[in-house]
């Protein structure tokens, strides 16, 4: 094991590194200072909890986005990337997290777009589907190449991408997240297919959440924390425990649960909930789960990405139909409410994308706070401008939002702050429950702090209170209950004294002995 | 806490004084400087121009553009767009030129002369019916607003031909005796000198004025219009605002189409045709993002009035209708531009100051593949 250093390791055999890498988007740093480096011929893997800032520096490193500062290395020589297409031109080829596949064209063409082959009069379809065809022999996979890729389920999409990256022929191989969606036996032949490329003298940098499956593949390994590296070291010398211990680092004070008040009754009551995956495939995302929380309780539901966090409070919210089972807001069965209506009754949800879902960027910082408790200042027909500015000026000072007055542009403050727009006004319509989809997605540790203190200050007058997320530290703050999620049920639970192994170990990321 | 709101005091002189920028004052006042620099230039070519009786007749052209871009500004920012307008208008005039001239009732043997407010109130029901069309098509099955506001404007303009076999109602002046009489009063009559279209575009601009900022509806349609996910989670009623934005655009049509036929003292089956796009056009010139949620009343009326000042002067100078059509469109091509400008200011000061788009991808994979899982333990 060695000390947190991004050089900590023989550079000699680098063939691509990062050096003193920065990225801010505004005020926000997602990474700071990082020096990174691909080891020639062997497989460097990146952990990182959610935000950590591995897949931006991916982007970096495979010309998606320029750093703010630093440079990158490529075979000693100090290179800048004007675009993805220039950096495969190079020999660099990234498998990015989120499929970029065009779903209405077939797999060849998907292998191929951008780089069609041509002949002197057209393209060269035949070869086309024959390097296409042998790709996927490669990957023992049985897909027709003129099969459109999206009657293809989620895990050979991702094999079509991975097969995309394999034609270029590159000399460096980014795999973020490749195999989120896979089968164990299509993890085992993509290891198969990578050690087969090591042995070519490809360079592979894997991204994973499957620390153990990582850990199988990986020759070394670095830790990136808060958009800094915080431990490197060759596989052969560490161990699970060491790869958690460094991602997770230590607690950043997020609060601790509110004592003093006793709960209250059930709240909430979440019976035999299930939910069908929106693309059809009839899979379960939510499965016969059961919950309740009870007014001034805090409940933390943990999960990993998939595990049916966000589809269980979306259906409890109705913004997503349940295909069995019912929550009840107080005794009150809400089913055939609208969203409207549940909020009427005292339930919002506080989405986790809050520019696709949170905010009405076209709007103002006031009009947005306001949105959701527009009846509050409602008189009769008209809106009464001064109740308005009333309830926004005193929703401003209750969030503590950092803005120069309630007519500012939303999109001028920084995501902390529109984060407790978001939340604000859904806090602005008095409700009695509040469900929050990773309140903590991309803001800074500060702006966490106070999200967090502000939820329990609520809860300690009665607010029953459920937010997802996937950090395990967020899980052992203000949480006085810790429900763990693993496909779409509830694995375990927790009181608010569990252990960080104890919680990852149910939600299937890592099994500690 | 009293920190930030300190803060927010000391600091709203600094937002304020941001208006100074004569830059930004140019771009965001455009529709208003065009139509100064219009008045000017035309005063200078013509001594005809500049006087209460041609702005008056040039209004009452504008009125008609303006009544319909009214409710065009509504649905676009609501994000959608109508086409059925111009041909709704031509169908509502058709209709009360038909009902003008009596309606025969087999069944009873009588022939029913409906008074003009009668005629009037039916007119405006059928766009609404239209506009309702338009929207349940749009709101409940999702067919998209130019598909389908295209093929009702096919089919409106289609019945428009049919009632009359492509024939235009010539007289409606009604009779005395019937009771029907007026029907011209829309066209002709004059409040205070102002012609009664005017004034109607003035009541109708006024109250969607009100509408838009005043009422919780108009919040509705802001906010859905700038984001529908956002507004529908927050509780508004995206839906019924996406239908009310279709009918009422539908009943300023057929406003416009009243006005029109009583003006021209004859209901066509084919008048209005392509004022839709007209009406787009005022929109735009007048600020408004074709994508939602921005936009307002003033804008759009000064955008018609510059649109109608524009190829009233021109024929006043003697220029080529020809001419007048390439001025148009370069008019509108110019507008869309300087729209462009301003949108990427703004986004561009947004931008600056937010960032995590990293971790919003992330989100949006994983909302996007719910099968992302542990299959692969």
């Amino acid at each position: 094991m060695k000390p947190a250093s991004g050089n900590g390791l023989a550079t000699g055999d680098a063939v691509l590194s990062a050096r003193d890498i920065t990225m801010s988007y505004g005020g926000v740093h997602a990474l700071k200072g990082v020096n990174f480096d691909i080891h020639r011929g062997k497989v460097t893997t990146l952990f990182g909890e959610n935000g950590a800032g591995k897949s931006t520096l991916m982007k970096i490193l495979s010309g998606v986005v320029m750093p703010t500062s630093g440079e990158i290395v490529l075979d000693g020589n100090i290179v800048s990337f004007s675009s993805s297409s220039d950096a495969r031109d190079r020999g660099i080829s990234i498998i990015h997290q989120e499929l970029s596949l065009a779903p209405n064209l077939s797999v060849r063409d998907n292998i191929f777009m951008g780089r069609e082959l041509r002949t002197a009069t057209g393209l060269d379809f035949a070869e086309e589907a024959r390097q296409a065809r042998a790709l996927m022999a490669e990957l023992e996979e049985d897909i027709d190449p003129m099969t459109p890729v999206e009657d293809l389920r989620l895990g050979q999409q991702q094999i079509v991408e991975i097969a995309r990256a394999l034609s270029v022929d590159s000399r460096i191989l980014i795999m973020d997240e490749p195999t989120s969606a896979l089968s164990a036996t299509e993890v085992e032949v993509l290891f198969r297919v990578i050690r087969d490329l090591t042995s070519r003298g490809v360079s592979i940098v894997y991204i994973s959440h499957h620390l153990e499956e990582a850990l199988q593949i990986t020759d070394y390994a670095v830790v990136l924390r808060d958009g800094a590296i915080t431990a490197t070291a060759e596989a052969k010398d560490i161990d699970l425990e060491w790869i958690v211990r460094n991602m997770v680092g230590e607690n950043f004070d997020l609060g601790s649960p509110p004592t003093g008040h006793e709960f209250g009754e059930v709240a909430l009551s979440i019976e035999d909930v299930s939910v069908v995956d929106a693309s059809g495939s009839g899979y379960s995302v939510v499965d016969h789960l059961s919950l309740d929380v009870r007014a001034g309780e805090i409940v933390c539901i943990y999960g990993l990405m998939g595990a049916g966090r966000t589809e269980l409070l979306e259906a409890v919210a109705g913004r997503v139909p349940m295909a069995g089972g019912r929550a009840l807001l107080e005794g009150e069965d809400l089913s055939g409410l609208s969203i409207a209506q549940r909020i009427g009754r005292g339930l919002v949800l506080v989405p986790e994308d809050r520019q696709r879902d949170g905010l009405v960027q076209t709007m103002t910082v006031g009009r947005n706070l306001s949105l959701a408790s527009i009846e509050a200042f409602a008189k009769r027909l008209f809106l009464s401008r001064s109740r308005e500015r009333e309830l926004i000026d005193s929703s401003i000072r209750k969030v503590t939002i950092k803005t120069a007055g309630g007519n500012t542009m939303i999109g001028s403050l920084s995501g902390g702050n529109q984060q407790k727009v978001v939340i604000g006004k859904m806090l602005t319509t008095n409700p009695k429950v509040i469900l929050l989809d990773e309140p903590s997605r991309g803001i800074d540790v500060g702006a966490k702090a106070e999200v967090f203190r502000l939820l329990s200050e609520r809860a300690a007058q009665g607010l029953a209170v459920v937010f997802s997320t996937s950090e395990v530290n967020e899980c052992l703050s203000i949480a006085h209950r810790i429900v763990v999620m693993r496909r779409g049920r509830i694995s375990a639970q927790f009181g608010a004294n569990a252990t960080k192994e104890q919680i990852m170990a149910a939600s299937g990321e890592a099994v500690i002995a | 806490m009293s920190n930030v709101s300190q803060a927010a005091k000391q600091s709203s002189p600094a937002v304020r004084s941001e208006g100074f920028d004569v830059a930004k004052l140019l771009l965001e006042g455009r529709a208003f400087f065009a139509l100064i620099a219009i008045i000017v230039v035309f005063s200078m070519l013509s001594p005809y121009y500049l006087s209460v009786a041609n702005f008056l007749t040039m209004a009452s052209h504008v009125a008609i553009f303006g009544i319909l871009a009214v409710g065009m500004l509504l649905v676009i920012l609501n994000g959608g767009i109508d086409l059925s307008v111009g041909s709704t208008l031509g169908l509502a005039g058709v209709v009360a030129g038909f009902l003008m001239q009596g309606v025969t009732l087999n069944w009873f043997g009588v022939v029913l002369y409906p008074p003009v407010w009668v005629v009037a109130v039916l007119a405006c029901m059928l766009g609404a019916a239209v506009g309702l069309i338009n929207g349940v098509l749009i709101a409940r099955f999702k067919v998209p607003a130019f598909v389908a506001t295209l093929g009702v404007m096919y089919m409106a303009r289609g019945l428009a031909l049919l009632m009359t076999s492509g024939l235009t109602y010539n007289n409606l002046g009604g009779r005395p005796e019937l009771g029907n009489t007026g029907f011209d009063a829309l066209g002709f009559n004059r409040l205070f000198g102002v012609p009664t279209g005017v004034v109607v575009l003035a009541v109708i601009a006024f109250i969607g004025s009100i509408t838009l900022n005043r009422t919780a509806f108009g919040r509705w349609l802001y906010a859905s219009g700038g984001n529908e996910r956002a507004a529908e989670l927050s509780g508004v009623p995206v839906k019924t605002v996406q239908v009310s934005v279709y009918v009422l655009s539908g009943i300023c049509a057929a406003i416009a189409g009243l006005i029109l036929s009583s003006q021209l003292t004859s209901a066509g089956p084919t008048a209005g045709t392509t004022y839709e796009l007209t009406a787009i056009a005022a929109v735009v010139i007048g600020g408004a993002a074709l994508t939602g949620g921005r936009g307002n009343i003033r804008g759009t009326l000064l955008g018609a009035f510059v649109i109608g000042f524009l190829s009233d002067g021109l024929v006043i100078i003697g220029i080529s209708s020809y001419w007048q059509t390439v001025f148009t469109g370069a008019v509108i091509v110019l507008a869309v531009l300087l729209n462009a400008v301003q949108y990427r200011r703004r986004s561009k000061l947004a931008s600056s100051t937010n960032g995590q788009s990293t971790s919003q991808k992330r989100g949006k994979a994983e909302a996007a593949n719910p099968a992302h899982g542990k299959t692969a333990g």
